[in-house]
């Protein structure tokens, strides 16, 4: 614990006087209100703003062993050009890759709004040293990547170890330079919403950009709950300091109508101001393919089959 | 290909996302032209010759001609309920009184939509609540004492329960098939017969469920329902033939029906009003906290005799749960209750909305400090924007009398001794909540609370096993469990 650094100067949370408790979180009424917000009927005009949002807020992923080169490459031409069949859809917002395939999606990538996002520190379960985690991150943005999604250590946090998951995500954040930071909580280790609320702040108090709440690599993965529960958590944070903190669920977001749902129980927490890509994330590798089926749906009132959308 | 692919695009700017409009089908619901009186198994015309409109508060478009039953009328259905009871159902084993009740439990499921919409119609409630609390709570009575039809002797050991009679039973407006499931559906299990009566303002659902009495093949006579006002349900209350009155709603009826009875040998319950004190201390989990006081008020509008209409909280985080209060107020949909996003419906009557405003208004005059949610009022109809009041002292109207509407007062306390005593300080009993992480605070509030129910961490929530009623003046009898049967049963 040599290096543990003491939290940036300007960054109270959680130990601010003020705020002599981390806060607790009720289960049971947490997952009652998503439950709520998730019966809201979205149609037609707002239901097609809501997926061309969803398409731009997404970060489009391949985290598999067996990517290539190849399988990414398609999956940026997706990426910039999700419906070739319609030059209304948008690009989607990032590209999410392992940084072997950083250098591959960058050179695809140039020139378009779509960014590149690469995992490190040792993803998945970022059970190595934090030497190896530091070079991990440095070699991705060296490799070009915008956006690093880092892993928290769970095993420390869940050991109470604190200072060591925010002393790493502090490095992580200098070894980031310019790159954006999301910190992944891993939400399906963690156990309760109590340590979800408690690893958010950890991770904000740190530096984190985004906090994410997956790896998608642990069952479950996001979760309306979970989602809320971290939303409330940025909330706070923005009201007691004023810092704006960006929000990715990932993993397990397959469907648009689970999409719509995560936007409505985003408005209605965090309101209109983080219903942008800056802000908000779906981390998804098998969702756009269902928002594109629904978009056009909206607009010619017929379901196509899935032969008519693209496998990338 | 490439360059339109690599065109940049500015940032966007973020969305302001309106939800369209997503309004419930009222097709599933057909109502007749006129509803005459349920007697006997069958619709009968008045012999008062009297009939009534029932509107949709949200529009006030008429919706149905309504009986008015009068004293003659109340005879007819209480001689058919005396029938019901001496030829058939006070005799039938429990087990085939228990058949029908649930039919009838069944059909409410089979046909829930029809219900929910024609609630959400007749009384303004959103069809989210109505769809999702009152129609399948309604349901869940009927099942639950279904269930005891037959287990009578084991619920009461060695006291040889025995059916009372002829049950008059007088609801209220604010959850209407609810109430008929509550008062309904243990009296009938325990071998009793009922004549109901719903509120003036919202019949519609009752005489629906009249025709689930048909459809259920329930012997004649054993479930009657009249409409009428105020006088049709003071002629129940006198009438010689009835062994039982229970009555759910406002505590100076309630007073007047006790008189009434007193020295009949009519049995009495009686549900009335509220003022419950929702108490939120400074370890609670606030963001769960703040949407139990949104749903503990603002539930049906308010108009919950049970509702959580005064906040007490610990003065260590009255500000920031102040704040969060009013930003998730600012997020409560207002309007047409038929639409599955509204979350605050319309008032149930003109009569309800200004008895809503008189009390406003004297919380303004008296000095309170007010906050309304800016929210567009349809123009028709009745309407009040969800409030709160801040500044209000325990001596306030506002602080003491019920309001039955979307207004809340805020107080605060600094110990757990405070907020009993401040709980406490009402006329009303009828329930209270509790927010806090200690669950050992949890049990010592809730010894020293006078209310008939205490939710901890957790506001107006409803099961048919769990007991419903009041202390002091919000009345006496347990509806609901166990307990709920007592109210129908006389012990040889």
């Amino acid at each position: 614990m040599a290096r543990t650094q003491l939290l940036p100067r300007d960054l109270e949370l959680p130990l601010d006087l003020r705020l002599p408790r981390v806060g607790a979180v009720d289960a049971v009424a947490l997952e009652a209100r998503a439950g709520e917000l998730a019966k809201r009927s979205i149609k037609k005009g707002s239901k097609l703003a809501a997926l061309d949002l969803a398409i731009r807020m997404m970060d489009l992923t391949t985290l598999e062993g067996a990517d290539t080169p190849g399988k990414v490459a398609a999956l940026c031409a997706k990426a910039m050009r999700p419906d070739p069949a319609d030059s209304s859809i948008p690009a989607v917002a990032a590209v999410c890759v392992y940084p072997n395939l950083v250098a591959v999606a960058k050179a695809k990538l140039a020139g378009s709004t779509v960014k590149v996002a690469s995992v490190a520190t040792s993803f998945p379960s970022g059970q190595s040293p934090i030497d190896v985690k530091l070079a991990d991150v440095r070699d991705a943005v060296e490799l070009g990547a915008d956006e690093i999604d880092m892993v928290i250590d769970r095993g420390a946090f869940l050991s109470g170890r604190y200072a060591k998951v925010v002393d790493e995500i502090v490095r992580v954040k200098e070894a980031c330079g310019v790159a954006h930071l999301k910190v992944i909580l891993e939400t399906g280790e963690l156990g309760t919403y109590d340590n979800v609320r408690r690893a958010s702040l950890l991770a904000i108090a740190a530096g984190a950009d985004f906090i994410k709440t997956s790896t998608g690599k642990i069952n479950p993965a996001a979760t309306l709950p979970v989602t809320l529960c971290m939303l409330e958590v940025i909330r706070d944070v923005h009201d007691e300091t004023g810092r704006i903190i960006g929000m990715k669920p990932a993993g397990g977001i397959r469907t648009a109508k689970q999409a719509i749902q995560y936007l409505c129980v985003l408005n209605e927490t965090l309101g209109s101001v983080w219903m942008t890509p800056d802000l908000f994330r779906f981390g998804a590798s098998s969702l756009l393919n269902d928002v594109l089926m629904q978009i056009r749906k909206q607009k010619t009132g017929a379901y196509q089959s899935g032969d008519y959308f693209t496998i990338d | 290909m490439a360059d339109l692919e690599k065109t940049r695009v500015p940032a966007p700017a973020p969305l302001e996302w309106e939800y369209a409009p997503a309004p419930e089908s009222r097709d599933v619901v057909r109502f007749q032209e006129r509803y005459g009186l349920f007697v006997g198994g069958e619709q009968v015309e008045p012999l008062s010759g009297e009939w009534y409109s029932t509107i949709e508060p949200a529009t006030e478009e008429h919706l149905a001609e309504v009986a008015t039953a009068r004293e003659e009328d109340i005879d007819l259905a209480v001689g058919s309920a005396r029938d019901g009871f001496e030829n058939g159902w006070s005799k039938l084993p429990g087990s085939e009184r228990a058949k029908y009740i649930f039919r009838i439990a069944r059909i409410l499921l089979e046909r829930s939509r029809e219900f929910a919409v024609a609630e959400s119609l007749n009384s303004g409630k959103p069809i989210r609540e109505s769809r999702d609390v009152d129609v399948p709570i309604a349901a869940a009575h009927f099942f639950y004492y279904a269930g005891w039809a037959d287990k009578l002797e084991y619920a009461f050991p060695n006291r040889r329960p025995q059916p009372l009679g002829v049950a008059g039973q007088i609801i209220p407006w604010n959850f209407p098939l609810l109430m008929l499931a509550w008062k309904i559906a243990p009296a009938i299990a325990c071998g009793n017969t009922v004549v109901l009566k719903p509120s003036h303002t919202t019949p519609l659902t009752a005489l629906l469920f009249a025709d689930v009495c048909r459809q259920a093949g329930l012997p004649p006579g054993v479930v009657n329902i009249v409409t009428g006002d105020g006088r049709t349900g003071a002629a129940m209350v006198r009438h010689p033939g009835i062994d039982k009155i229970a009555f759910t709603g406002s505590t100076g009826v309630g007073k007047d029906i006790q008189r009434a009875v007193a020295g009949t040998g009519k049995r009495l319950t009686l549900e009335l009003g509220g003022k419950a004190a929702n108490i939120v201390f400074d370890d609670c989990a606030l963001d769960q906290a703040v949407e139990g006081i949104i749903n503990g008020i603002y539930f049906n509008q308010g108009e919950v005799c049970c509702a959580g209409s005064r906040l007490l909280v610990q003065e260590s985080i009255y500000e920031q749960t102040l704040s969060k209060l009013k930003r998730r107020m600012s997020t409560l949909r207002v309007g047409d209750p038929l639409d599955k996003n509204t979350d605050v419906g319309a008032i149930n009557s003109r009569e309800q909305l200004e008895r809503i405003e008189e009390l406003v208004q004297s919380g303004r005059d008296e000095g309170a400090e007010i906050f309304q949610t800016e929210c567009v009022l349809p123009d028709r109809g009745f309407w009040f924007a969800p409030t709160v009041f801040t500044n209000v002292a325990q001596s306030y109207r506002i602080a003491q009398e019920e309001i039955f509407g979307p207004v809340l007062s805020v107080l605060t306390f600094r110990t757990p001794e405070e907020a009993v005593e401040k709980a406490n300080n009402t006329a009303y009993g009828l329930s209270a909540g509790v927010w806090t992480e200690k669950g050992s605070r949890i049990l010592w509030m809730a010894e020293r609370l006078r209310a008939g129910v205490v939710w901890g961490n957790t506001f107006n929530r409803f099961d048919p096993a769990s007991p419903f009623g009041g202390y002091k003046e919000s009345g006496f009898g347990r509806e609901g469990g166990r307990h709920g049967l007592e109210a129908y049963l006389r012990f040889e």
